[in-house]
């Protein structure tokens, strides 16, 4: 087991090499390993405040602690953490020079996604001209957010520049204690994203399409920590559509909301990592750790997202409704094929009165996949009157993959009303034969057919992203039936 | 345009078809009738490329190329069209949508253009006034929730939209009301051209007031044991099949 873990490191990580594109440049990284030396070197090089080396050491003390959980529905070989690179400067340089280098069928998965060239380039890490399209989009964006008091930058800007913000909200959430991953993620995180909306402010633009680009390169550790104060809204976009390789087989990722009193968080992700090859080999492994707490009084956040990538996913955002009315969704949409796994779902922790909580899941398996949902909604003794309406179908394709849910209910008041709603169903041979008979093929029936099942979840996703994630759908799941 | 020679149809080892023969030409319309299970379905699902039947024997053409080297897309995208006896319901897909993938898969298949948003919506429009369907239904998902004759109505809507060489029509008169009947019969009528054909499956001989057949077959235990005019339905509605069967059985036994 160890072997095939280091041979699909190695696989992973000589791909590179074997085409020629491992350059000097990039000897800016730690040597392997992880010990209290590797996470004084990472919050060196990064040039951080006293205050998040010591949270970054208090996280590693209590990660040594900890056994990596075994409860998820997914198989993997053991994952050898000494043997992993904890800190690499981010890539600069492109890796290729031309678009004629890159993979011919990345680049036809990016044509199916219609992604426009430039961004199709620098997805790719091909080089681009300076005066590309995005970045001038890129600063005028920025001009429009200054002018409104919204922050919106990388973690590591925010901690040299906003290091109270950071200090006061960070782990407030996800705690370092948390669990195994967010302990790793604590000591060791790289970068990732802080956006802060202050009050009373509706941000006037999607925080999205520019940053989408940045996603590719933010790293293997990233953490996101998003604070909405009283009375403010925003609507955030993480994640891409186009299929990211990645040499880093682990990902572990944190992800932090705050809503004070009267704000509303909308956060829309779509997760395609690279799922490995038809046998599942060489795939990104997902472990994410996502959290919001509706801190204020009727204070409002939902999650959607979409997820089609990643050999494995291990992934449950999470909602704390603190305040009185306060609101919590959960739209999410899971596509495995092949061999992926997936075991994601939600859990909402209602303590306020009158708080309200929807729980949509969609599960959609294809080949030899597995697919699990996994949600807890507790109600605690002062919640009276919470509501919850949970709804989770699952979608067979064939007869080779594998569907399960586990819901988990833990009601603390007799006011609460808490609703579960279940349903497995399989494309029907009838309903794929109306389909080629107005013309259609194969998989474009599919893609339709499982586009209609997750319209639901897919309609709350902005516009833009929305178009590419139908797309995206289609594609995860060629090859699926038959 | 369509011609089937001796064909011969089985599911899991039973024969359901045997020896069929059917010769269908440019501008004509063919009405075919013959008691419950006796095949009529398995006919069309077998031109339409249905494949869990199996071909045991015949063959079939169709615009001069074996059939049977299309796949079942191909033949859809080269005119063939199928009102199906029990439309089947697609959540969460919009008549609307659907119709312009198809639309646009034909397209693409014929080296055309795909069509804009624009110009399909206004062939929307002017077909749903051709079919007199109501506008709101094709915003809904594809016969998701709709009533019986709803989605009889919206088979049409779809032949009218795709505008079939051949159309297939698989007991779309059952379950209208009369209203609807003259409906359908409308739509078909104005869809008639001298380029395309029509077979109507049907159990009664009123669809046949409002479509006129130039030929009415019988068929009986799959194979077509009878064929004539528009009198011929008239004929059978009074006299039922088994005057058929007795009058073949003295045509044919020495
Ligand atoms: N999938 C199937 N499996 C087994 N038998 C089948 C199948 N499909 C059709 N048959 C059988 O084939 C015969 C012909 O069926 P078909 O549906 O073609 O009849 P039909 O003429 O269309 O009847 P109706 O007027 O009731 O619609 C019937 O005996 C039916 O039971
Ligand atoms: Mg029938």
């Amino acid at each position: 087991m160890a072997d095939k873990n280091n041979q699909i490191l190695e696989e992973v990580t000589g791909s590179d090499y074997k085409y020629g594109f491992y350059t000097d440049i990039e000897m800016d990284q730690a040597p392997p390993g992880l010990t209290e030396e590797t996470i004084r070197f990472i919050s060196a090089k990064k040039n951080e405040p006293q205050f998040m080396l010591d949270f970054r050491l208090r996280a590693f003390q209590h990660w040594q602690t900890l056994e990596e959980p075994k409860w998820a529905h997914v198989d993997y070989p053991p994952i050898k953490y000494q043997d992993l690179i904890y800190y690499s400067a981010p890539r600069k340089q492109p890796k290729y020079d031309s678009i004629d280098e890159v993979d011919p069928e990345l680049l036809e998965t990016f044509e199916k996604l219609g992604i426009p060239l430039d961004e199709q380039k620098m997805l790719a890490g091909v080089a681009v001209d300076a005066v590309m399209d995005s970045v001038s989009v890129g600063s005028t964006f920025k001009k429009t957010l200054a002018e409104h008091g919204v922050i919106f930058c990388s973690f590591s800007e925010a901690l040299q520049k906003h290091p109270e913000l950071i200090k006061k909200y960070m782990g407030t959430v996800v705690p370092h204690t948390d669990n195994f991953f967010a302990a790793l993620n604590s000591a060791v995180f790289s970068d990732g994203s802080f956006a802060y909306i202050p009050k009373g402010v509706r941000c006037p633009l999607e925080l999205s399409t520019y940053f989408r680009i940045n996603a590719a390169n933010t790293g293997q550790f990233e953490r996101t920590l998003i604070v909405a104060e009283e009375g403010s809204y925003v609507s955030y976009m993480e994640g891409c559509t186009a299929p990211i390789r990645d040499e880093n087989q682990l990902h572990a990722a944190i992800v932090e909301i705050i809503a004070h009193k009267n704000a509303e968080v909308k956060y829309s992700t779509v997760q395609n990592w690279w799922p490995g090859d038809k046998q599942g080999k060489g795939g990104v492994y997902n472990f994410v750790t996502k959290r919001g707490i509706c801190e204020g009084e009727n204070a409002k956040i939902s999650w959607t997202q979409v997820e089609t990538g990643s050999a494995i996913t291990w992934k449950y955002p999470s909602l704390i409704l603190k305040g009185d009315n306060t609101t919590g969704e959960f739209y999410s949409v899971a596509v495995t094929n092949n061999k992926q796994q997936a075991d994601t779902g939600t859990k909402m922790i209602h303590l306020g009165k009158n708080t309200k909580s929807t729980i949509i899941s969609k599960g959609i398996s294809g080949g030899k996949s597995n697919n699990s949902y996994r949600g807890l909604v507790k109600t605690t003794r002062n919640a009276a009157n919470a509501r919850n309406f949970s709804q989770c179908d699952s979608l067979l394709l064939g007869d080779q993959c594998g569907a399960h849910t586990f819901p988990y209910l833990d009601v603390g008041n007799r006011s609460s009303i808490v609703e579960h709603e279940a349903t497995t169903s399989k494309i029907s041979e009838d309903q794929l034969f109306y389909c080629l008979q107005r013309g259609i093929d194969m998989e474009g029936a599919i893609g339709l057919i499982v586009n209609g099942y997750a319209k639901e979840v897919l309609s709350k996703l902005p516009m833009e992203f929305a178009v590419e994630a139908q797309k995206l759908l289609s594609i995860s799941l060629e090859g699926s039936v038959g | 345009m369509l011609s089937i020679k001796n064909l011969t149809v089985s599911i899991h080892g039973k024969q359901i078809i045997g020896g069929l023969n059917l010769e269908v030409k440019e501008g004509e319309v063919h009405a075919i009738m013959g008691p419950n299970g006796s095949g009529k379905s398995t006919l069309a699902s077998v031109i339409a490329g249905r494949d869990m039947f199996d071909v045991d024997a015949g063959e079939i053409t169709y615009m001069d190329q074996n059939i049977f080297d299309m796949a079942p897309e191909t033949r859809a995208r080269e005119g063939i069209f199928l009102g199906f006896q029990y439309p089947v319901e697609i959540p969460g897909v919009s008549i609307a949508n659907f119709l312009r993938t198809a639309i646009n898969e034909k397209r693409k298949y014929l080296g055309l253009e795909p069509m804009t948003g624009a110009e399909f919506l206004k062939m929307m429009e002017e077909k749903k006034k051709m079919v007199e369907i109501h506008s709101k239904l094709t915003n809904r998902s594809v016969n998701e929730g709709f009533s019986g004759g709803e989605k009889k109505k919206n088979e049409i809507f779809q032949m009218a939209m795709l505008e079939p060489r051949l159309a297939i029509l698989d007991e779309t008169d059952s379950g209208l009301d009369i209203d609807a009947l003259k409906v359908v019969a409308n739509g078909v009528n104005k869809l008639r051209r001298p380029d395309n054909a029509t077979i109507i499956i049907t159990h009664y001989q009123r669809l046949l007031d409002y479509i006129v057949p130039d030929f009415v077959h019988v068929l009986y235990d799959g194979r077509i044991i009878k064929s004539g005019d528009k009198k011929l339905a008239l004929e059978l509605e009074s006299k039922g099949y088994d005057w058929v069967k007795k009058e073949t059985k003295a045509d044919t036994i020495p």
